[in-house]
């Protein structure tokens, strides 16, 4: 499961200043696979995976040292108004979240998505958004 | 054994005709034979959806009282070609809007109309005796209009290049996003389903055909423009009331950093008259190649990367310089289908009857580049041919005092050859005396990942370079790496003082 993690780095004491996720996997031993990073002077912004049954777990430890944690379920969504299965999104993904089935239809395998964007920008219906 | 058209329209209009799409052809053909499958079917249907930029619609408005001579016309804030009587008008898809924070252009027009919105017509005119109206604004359906007839200067294309992208970064192009260093492979064309690809020598699509066009029945004007049937590119000009078309098969898109574009659905029925139709309406996938071009070269003349099938593009990955390469279509194959399929049903129902063309298109005519009779200017001829330049070895003072000598910004760094190896600026030696003094030589500075140019590059591409850098200057090498010139963004001025060497 996805888990989108969001923390302060204002104040001495703010979580992003913690090295959360080594304390978490070190205390938990639950493997966790950082996705994606973007930590700046004021805050931070973390993609990660971590096994279903660990989750709720991991969640709890994060929370209770200030991280906000939102559950990224469907994390890229397509619109199927507008998606015209065309595919221009199946080759700029570098997760490979999306393919044709025998039908030559799109499927999203969203459980993949690294929230990279490429694909929102890549479609020329503008069918595909970021779950808000 | 030959079929007439007279006969094949007899079973049409009795419900008997066998139609079949050019997907289910070549599995008959290998079953019954070219014999077989002639005395079997009658009509192949084929299909095609995807991005053609080069459609649009004529509109007649009605006059108004008092009446005006639109000589400016928009359409929900987009242009529309005016110069054609007094209220009419041409839309074409790309045209953008004005005003729009978006991207937003004719293309989406065209969709709202078809899909039953409103849109609004501002038009101006100067006035005059007979049209004494000087503006004009209100709204309109679809069905307002005495006509809404589409007219597509060239769709259908018999194939497309593929598209890759060779370079350093990323291109937004109208072949989509094509990442860097042939990160991926963009594609469009509906390979076995593809109108002229079951018909290349254009014996029965021509003039005065009938077609599906975005749901309506429309025609085949002629050939379309910059028609290339001779290399592998023809394409057709096609009409039809919009009237009858319906939203899933025009729908308006946008290529990022591109602009906006139409992906229109067309189908071409094909009367199996003889057995040579039979041979070219078993056309596979496997049968039809086309190249992968370079994106990453910004010239007419784009090299090729490899040569592949429709099939190799369907698969979902081909192989460049022995690296394999995911694929991605711009043009929708089950779309493309559902319009081969619908155009079945058009026919089978007995909704649709055939016709030869009134006149044929040439099949051996191929399209010519601009003549351009103003020189493009290259970079030779507005370069600085007066180098100041330095060696890697030398210490950092002497750059300093050699740029302040010279009253240049950029020194091209050379090693001990002679060959271009890094570039320094005032700002990167300015940078080290503030910083902690331990950087000594030139070579410590330097930019080592130079972006340069040669003589022959047209000033058009090295004035991109230096936009899309953020950079003020170019070294100018030659096929040996060697410096022979520098272009700054002060020489741009050259091409507008009149001081251009000849």
């Amino acid at each position: 499961m996805k888990l989108l993690l969001a923390f302060s780095r204002k104040g001495r004491a703010d979580p992003g200043r913690e090295p959360v996720i080594a304390r978490v996997v070190k205390e938990t031993g639950v493997l966790i696979n950082v996705e994606k990073a973007n930590i700046d002077s004021m805050a931070g912004e973390m993609l990660i995976d971590v096994p279903n049954k660990d989750a709720d777990l991991v969640r709890r430890r994060l929370e209770e040292m200030g991280v906000t944690v939102r559950v990224m379920e469907n994390a890229v969504v397509r619109d199927e108004e507008e998606c015209v299965d065309c595919g221009a999104c199946v080759s700029v993904c570098p997760q490979e979240v999306f393919s044709f089935d025998a039908e030559w239809r799109l499927v999203v395998s969203a459980e993949r998505c690294v929230l990279c964007g490429k694909c929102i920008r890549a479609c020329p219906h503008g069918a595909l958004s970021q779950q808000g | 054994m030959e079929k007439s058209l007279d006969l094949i329209n007899a079973r049409i209009r009795d419900g008997s005709a066998r139609v079949v799409t050019a997907e289910e052809m070549p599995g008959i053909v290998d079953e019954l034979g070219e014999e077989g499958a002639l005395a079997e079917v009658d009509v192949v249907t084929t299909g095609t959806f995807g991005a053609m930029c080069s459609t649009g619609a004529f509109f007649n408005f009605g006059h108004a009282d008092p009446p005006i001579r639109m000589e400016r016309v928009w359409l929900n804030d987009v242009e529309a070609y005016a110069g054609i009587a007094a209220v009419d008008a041409y839309l074409g898809a790309t045209q953008e809007a004005e005003s729009k924070d978006s991207l937003y252009g004719g293309a989406h027009v065209l969709e709202e109309l078809v899909a039953g919105g409103t849109v609004e017509l501002r038009a101006t005119s100067r006035g005059t005796d007979c049209y004494p109206r000087r503006s004009i604004t209100t709204e309109l359906l679809l069905e307002d209009m005495n006509q809404a007839v589409m007219v597509n200067p060239r769709n259908a294309f018999q194939r497309y290049n593929a598209a890759s992208n060779a370079a350093d970064r990323t291109l937004n192009t109208y072949m989509g996003t094509l990442l860097p260093r042939c990160g991926n492979v963009s594609y469009s064309g509906a390979g076995t389903l593809s109108p002229l690809a079951n018909d290349p020598g254009f014996r029965v699509i021509g003039s005065g055909v009938p077609i599906f066009l975005a749901g309506a029945e429309g025609m085949i004007v002629g050939e379309g423009t910059q028609h290339s049937a001779g290399g592998g590119f023809g394409n057709l000009m096609v009409s039809g009331d919009m009237k009858q078309m319906r939203q899933e098969f025009l729908r308006a898109a946008v290529m990022n950093g591109y602009g906006v574009t139409m992906y229109v659905g067309v189908g071409i029925p094909i009367p199996v008259l003889d057995t040579g139709i039979v041979r070219s309406t078993a056309v596979r996938d496997e049968d039809i190649l086309t190249d992968i071009i370079d994106f990453g070269t910004p010239r007419r003349d784009r090299p090729s990367l490899a040569k592949v099938s429709y099939a190799d593009l369907k698969s979902g990955s081909v192989e460049i310089g022995g690296e394999t390469v995911r694929t991605s279509s711009l043009s929708s194959y089950r779309r493309a289908r559902a319009v081969a399929t619908e155009l079945k049903d058009w026919i089978e129902r007995g909704k649709m009857e055939l016709a030869l063309p009134t006149r044929r298109i040439d099949p051996a005519k191929r399209a010519r580049p601009m003549r351009e009779t103003a020189v493009t200017p290259r970079v030779r001829d507005i370069m600085n041919r007066q180098v100041i330049s330095i060696t890697e070895d030398e210490e950092i003072r002497v750059a300093a005092k050699r740029l302040l000598k010279d009253e240049t910004n950029h020194l091209p760094v050379l090693d001990g050859s002679g060959a271009l190896v890094g570039i320094i600026t005032t700002y990167d030696v300015s940078k080290a005396v503030v910083t902690d003094g331990k950087l000594r030589q030139v070579k410590d500075i330097m930019t080592r990942n130079v972006i340069k140019t040669t003589p022959d590059e047209p000033v058009d591409v090295a004035a991109q370079k230096l936009e899309q850098n953020n950079i003020s200057a170019l070294p100018v090498v030659d096929a040996t790496n060697r410096v022979v010139g520098i272009l700054s963004a002060i020489d741009l001025g050259k091409l507008f003082g009149g001081r251009r060497r000849r």
